[in-house]
């Protein structure tokens, strides 16, 4: 059954349905155990302002880091703004090309965002599909998906992943890619982590297939796609959002590994991953700051989402109410 | 049970199949095998020559079966960039990552078990947030990031573990182990915490989820009813009913500590087989990288195959439940 | 079982443990960024793994820490009266590791096998037409033309017992069948002062001192053991240094120098290298594959080669990028070269305006793109340098996609026929001391056995005559002015975009004293 709020709104106004929307959902359980925990406040208001200044990363940056003709040398290695050799320009410092450390960190950050939510995005899309059309037709085409889907669980998912940026990067090695390195991890990302939500939405679409709701639709004439996405697709939201949330994690650590490993977003257009892996040369030798900052950035971030996901996961979890 | 067996080593089988072809694709048609193999001034005839010895003008179908054939002998080719039989790079490397992964899957279980443990029977204790609080860190800290905070640490500022390295090793033929020796022992530290520490978290919230699942049955109830001490309960009772769990799921976690021994092994220049998967994507080293995704996979079907045989001996619900599905 | 094994290999730890206390044994932990390539004395003609084989194998001849070339295996060399002939009277009573005795028969097949199509050293050996052995210890070598400077060529040509070769059958320096490989490729036989007890390829090389070394009297040969390991890392290179764990680095990250120069018990020793940075560009085609524009190249205009030139500041990539370890340069050979001039050395001056307008009149007003292939494990901050040269290019309106890799995709995309790269890294050493070796390698156009790293597809046949005289001009005075000919027109032509003379710093520890040498090559018997 589709979850809806227990209470009806307080004030229904035909003339603001979203202001009662959003009363409704102020009112409910989900929101509640939200404002209970203060730690899930303090990550979600942390993610939301990481999320948000690196979203406005153009507008907010002091400086635009993967413009090369702004770059210069002489500034390169500055540490961070309220150390001795510091200078104002570059609060957080710079790094061994002259790039301010905190534009790069909003840039960076962003990148890493965007390809995270991307490849969810396609995970969602690849695996809800796959999972809705395999629980559904049942037969020959359930079998051939899950036995898919048991050929890439039997590999981690990092391992994918490197592999498929391996071999893409093997295909296109010398070719101009402009742009082409993000697709690359989005495809790369997205194809790892189809999987859970396959096997989760052909679980619940199996349970869904026989209810009577699905069988009159059937009766009508209604098309099975529709019956698929229009029907039985509310139904499979909610553990979908868990895995969503928990693949976002999981999606931006990935792409921080690939980069940092070297087959991510090159130093030309850093990520986080990227950025460390850069700054780890000067670890030692006294540039802390190019390791710290980005490190702190991406340790928060996925904190953050991570306990977002854990909070979403209990709050959604009938068992545990 | 026998069917079941067969059944699943069949299942097993099928998808091995799979990870062959998918190696077989990127070996034949990832770049030119004949260019990577010759010198740039060998003349056409000698590239025909060598096309034809290599049997590269052979219908696909048999291209794969020698392919295959090779694989189950483990004649993968010879690595593009190192020249040498890929076999013996592996072979040369195995012990290393092996070595690595049983250390962090022993740190894993010796730190994860006694925290699950305690976060079970006091819930409420600010010792165990502070467990719950450190599992969640471990959780969302990439790999690569707690290896190089460790590294910094405990190497550049107290300098009292080495940073890279396996240390001494000690070669007993086949096997050069790092065990045997106090500065290998000491190289393996850091490596092993940093690799274990997602298995420590994972270990801990199975262990403490189990506990209480366990304290609040009915037999258990009973014995404090009998009134036996609270210690024999927790270790004699509850905590041998999580054990079997936990080693399952350890199990099938060893296929998550190879693959992400890449990372730590990269991090701390261990020279195992995860360095040498990573150097071989980036420098496009074909013949390596499918050599390792057979192996690697071959490696985790066996686990779960194990482990598989393992939960169906010991709950006879999921043979029945199989049969349904 | 295991216990015997288990007592066997702790015994041999013990035993490696008091050899080395006792007096006069030492072992070098002894890193490097990169591991040779291969124990194939013949198979690549590059420094790493040149710098492990000398400790094995050795040539007839060596140029030592100084530059100055030293007899080896040969004790004397001079021409015969037919002036195409060299004599090489060659040292006696040395034994390869195996007991089998060095004498001329191992130099002609050595020589010969140098020459295959697949060896690496072949670009070094085109003047010889043939060796033929006198006597059990005199060679005399036949050059096509009188070649003056034939043992210059020699100084990284090892020498490797024929016996052996043919037992082991590698013969052939590449069997390219692929199913076996090489045996030389992993086992060594040599006539050095170590010979090899283990090899793991880009893990570990463990060499032990060779006591029936012929020259044993004559050098220190004070380290008894030596494990070299290379170490791709810069912070856990040093890490390793600064811990004990690693005696001497080769390569030390500029950006650690101050670090280890202050630390106890460590010391850094400075060198210029006989190596020059630069970048090559596709001159010639008529459309480049990785730029934007269609239908001409942009290369082969001088005007955009000349802006690059000068959009390129070497004295910031030297302060900020290298630290200060490198010297500017304004040609690609390094002052060590015969033919090397201050006046071809000269910088051309950074004038951004300037550089934006010869775009401009050579009809790029708004740049163009362009791919930059760099390697990231050979040369000192490889990445970094081409990381700042795409931001001052950008700023004349070039803009760069840097593709970085390791060296050996990198070499092979200049190597290949037709080259795969139109806008690439290189750093050249010279190992003769001259010239002539820049112009055959990189500016002679590409086919037989020259021009194997020119991949520019620069091509001009009134100078490829003109470096095939080098070889066997006699008159001296005549040879340095062809030589002042060739620079004067290929450096007004702007082929390469050179960047600097490489430095060395090598960090050790305080008892050991290794000098820089300009070949960047270590010889670990001269050390005490």
């Amino acid at each position: 059954m589709a979850r809806t709020t227990e209470t009806p709104p307080p004030q229904p106004t035909p003339s603001s349905p979203w202001r009662a929307r959003l009363a409704a959902a102020l009112d409910s359980d989900l929101f509640y155990s939200f404002k209970r925990s203060k730690l899930v406040v303090a990550a979600a208001v942390l993610a939301l302002g990481i999320v948000g200044a690196a979203f406005l990363a153009p507008l907010v940056a002091p400086h635009n880091p993967h413009d090369l003709a702004t770059l210069d040398l002489i500034n390169a290695n500055i540490p961070p703004a309220w150390e001795s050799q510091g200078d104002h320009r570059f609060l957080l410092g710079t790094d061994d090309q002259g790039r301010d450390i905190f534009s790069t960190i909003l840039y960076g950050t962003r990148s890493s965002l965007l390809i995270g939510i991307s490849s969810v995005l396609l995970a969602t899309l690849l695996g809800v599909s796959l999972g809705l059309w395999a629980g559904y037709a049942g037969g020959r085409i359930d079998s051939f998906v899950m036995r898919l889907a048991d050929v890439q669980l039997t590999f981690p998912a990092i391992l994918t992943a490197l592999l498929i940026d391996g071999v893409a990067l093997a295909i296109f090695r010398n070719y101009r890619l402009e742009g082409g390195k993000f697709w690359i991890l989005v495809v790369a990302i997205g194809l790892a982590y189809w999987v859970q939500y396959a096997r989760t939405v052909r679980g619940v679409t199996l349970v869904e297939r026989d209810k009577e709701y699905v069988q009159a639709a059937r009766l009508i004439g209604l098309r099975p796609a529709k019956i698929m996405f229009q029907h039985i697709l509310p139904n499979v939201l909610s553990p979908v959002l868990v895995i969503a949330t928990i693949n976002l994690a999981l999606a931006i650590i990935t792409e921080a590994t690939l980069s940092f490993l070297g087959v991510g977003l090159p130093p030309t257009e850093p990520s986080l991953g990227t950025m460390i892996q850069v700054g780890n040369k000067y670890l030692f030798s006294g540039s802390w700051w190019m390791v710290a900052f980005p490190g702190l950035t991406l340790a928060l971030l996925a904190l953050a989402v991570n306990l977002l996901g854990d909070w979403l996961r209990d709050a959604l979890n009938p068992k545990l109410r | 049970m026998l069917a079941f067996a067969i059944r699943r080593l069949l299942e097993a089988l099928v998808v091995l199949l799979v990870v062959a072809l998918i190696a077989f694709t990127l070996f034949r048609f990832v770049g030119d095998p004949v260019s990577q193999m010759v010198g740039q001034d060998a003349s056409v005839e000698d590239r025909e020559t060598i096309r034809r010895e290599l049997g590269l003008n052979d219908p696909i179908l048999v291209q794969f079966a020698r392919f295959v054939g090779n694989a189950a002998r483990f004649d993968f080719g010879i690595s593009y960039q190192v020249k040498q039989p890929v076999v013996r790079l592996i072979a040369e490397r195995l012990p290393a990552t092996l070595e690595l992964a049983l250390a962090a899957a022993l740190f894993a279980i010796a730190l994860g078990i006694p925290m699950g443990v305690y976060t079970g029977i006091h819930r409420d204790s600010w010792l165990s947030k502070v467990f719950l609080t450190v599992s969640l860190v471990g959780i969302s800290m990439p790999t690569f990031l707690i290896g190089i905070l460790l590294i910094y640490v405990f190497s550049v500022w107290l300098n009292i573990l080495p940073s890279f390295g396996r240390g001494e090793v000690v070669d007993l033929g086949f096997w050069r182990s790092g065990l045997l020796t106090a500065s290998g022992l000491k190289a393996l530290i850091l490596p092993a915490i940093t690799l274990g520490l997602f298995q420590t978290t994972l270990v801990t919230r199975l262990v403490r989820a189990e506990m209480l699942e366990v304290l609040r049955t009915d037999y258990i109830k009973f014995a404090r009813a009998r009134g036996l001490p609270e210690r024999a309960i927790n270790f004699g009772h509850a905590l041998r009913n999580t054990l079997v769990p936990v080693v399952t799921v350890i199990g099938l976690q060893l296929g998550a500590i190879i693959a992400f021994a890449i990372i730590t092994e990269t991090v701390f220049q261990w020279p195992g087989m995860g360095l040498m998967f990573i150097q071989a994507v980036q420098s496009a080293d074909i013949p390596v990288m499918a050599a390792y995704l057979l192996l690697v996979a071959l490696f985790f079907i066996i686990i779960n195959f194990i482990v598989d045989l393992i939960y169906v001996r010991i709950d006879p619900r999921i043979r029945v439940y199989r049969r349904e599905a | 079982m295991l216990t015997r094994v288990i007592f066997r290999s702790l015994a041999t730890a013990a035993a490696i443990m008091l050899a080395t206390a006792a007096a006069d044994a030492r072992a070098l932990k002894w890193a490097r960024t990169a591991d040779a390539l291969t124990l194939d004395p013949h198979a690549q003609n590059e420094g790493p793994t040149h710098n492990l084989m000398h400790q094995i194998y050795e040539p007839l001849l060596i140029r030592d820490a100084a530059g100055k070339i030293i007899p080896t295996l040969a004790v004397s060399w001079k021409i015969t009266t037919d002036p195409k002939v060299w004599e090489f009277k060659l040292r006696q009573g040395v034994k390869f590791h195996n007991g089998n005795p060095f004498n001329a028969d191992d130099v002609v097949f050595s020589l010969k096998r140098a020459q295959q199509p697949t060896s690496d050293m072949k670009g070094l050996l085109t003047s010889i037409e043939d060796v033929i052995k006198v006597d059990d210890h005199t060679v005399h070598v036949k050059t096509k033309g009188p070649n003056p400077l034939l043992p210059n060529s020699l100084t990284n040509l090892f020498m490797m017992d024929r016996e052996w070769s043919e037992a082991n059958n590698t013969i052939t320096v590449q069997d390219y069948k692929g199913k076996k490989d090489n045996f030389a490729v992993r086992n060594a036989n040599g006539t050095g002062p170590y010979t090899v007890v283990s090899r793991q390829q880009d893990i570990e090389t463990v060499l032990k001192r060779n006591e029936a070394y012929w020259g044993k009297a004559e050098v220190p040969l004070g380290i008894s053991d030596i494990i070299y390991t290379a170490v791709k890392a810069d912070p856990t290179r040093v890490a390793a240094l600064l811990a004990g764990n690693v005696d001497f680095v080769q390569d030390l990250p500029v950006q650690d120098i101050e670090r280890v120069e202050k630390a106890a018990g460590l010391k850094v020793n400075f060198g210029p290298e006989n190596r020059t940075i630069f970048f090559g560009m596709d001159v010639s085609s008529p459309e480049l594959k990785t730029s934007n524009i269609k239908g001409k190249n942009p290369f082969a205009d001088k005007r955009v080669r000349q802006a690059i030139n000068m959009s390129i500041d070497r004295e910031g990539i030297k302060r900020a990028v290298m630290r200060g370890q490198s010297v500017p340069a304004g040609v690609i050979a390094p002052p060590f070269v015969n033919g090397y001039t201050k006046a071809l050395d000269a910088l051309p001056k950074v004038d951004i305006a300037k550089a934006k307008d010869l775009l401009k009149d050579a009809g790029y007003p708004d740049g163009f793109q362009i791919t930059l292939h760099c390697p990231n494990d050979r040369y000192i901050n490889d990445e970094g340098i081409c990381q700042a040269s795409a931001s001052m290019l950008a700023k004349i309106g070039i803009k760069v996609n840097l593709v970085a890799q390791p060296r050996g995709p990198h070499f092979t995309l200049i190597q290949k026929t037709p080259p795969e790269t139109e806008f690439y890294m290189v750093g050249w050493g010279v190992p003769t001391y001259d010239s002539q070796y820049i112009f055959s390698f990189l500016y002679h156009t590409r086919g037989g056995s020259e021009g194997s790293w020119n991949a520019t597809r620069y091509s001009n046949a009134d100078l490829d005559a003109a470096i095939k005289s080098l070889s066997s001009e006699i008159d001296i005075a005549k040879r340095n002015a062809t030589i002042a000919r060739i620079w004067s027109v290929v450096h007004g032509e702007t082929i390469y975009i050179p960047l600097h003379h490489q430095m060395l710093a090598y960090g050790m520890k305080k008892d050991l004293d290794i000098p820089v040498s300009p070949e960047n090559t270590v010889f670990m018997k001269f050390v005490k």
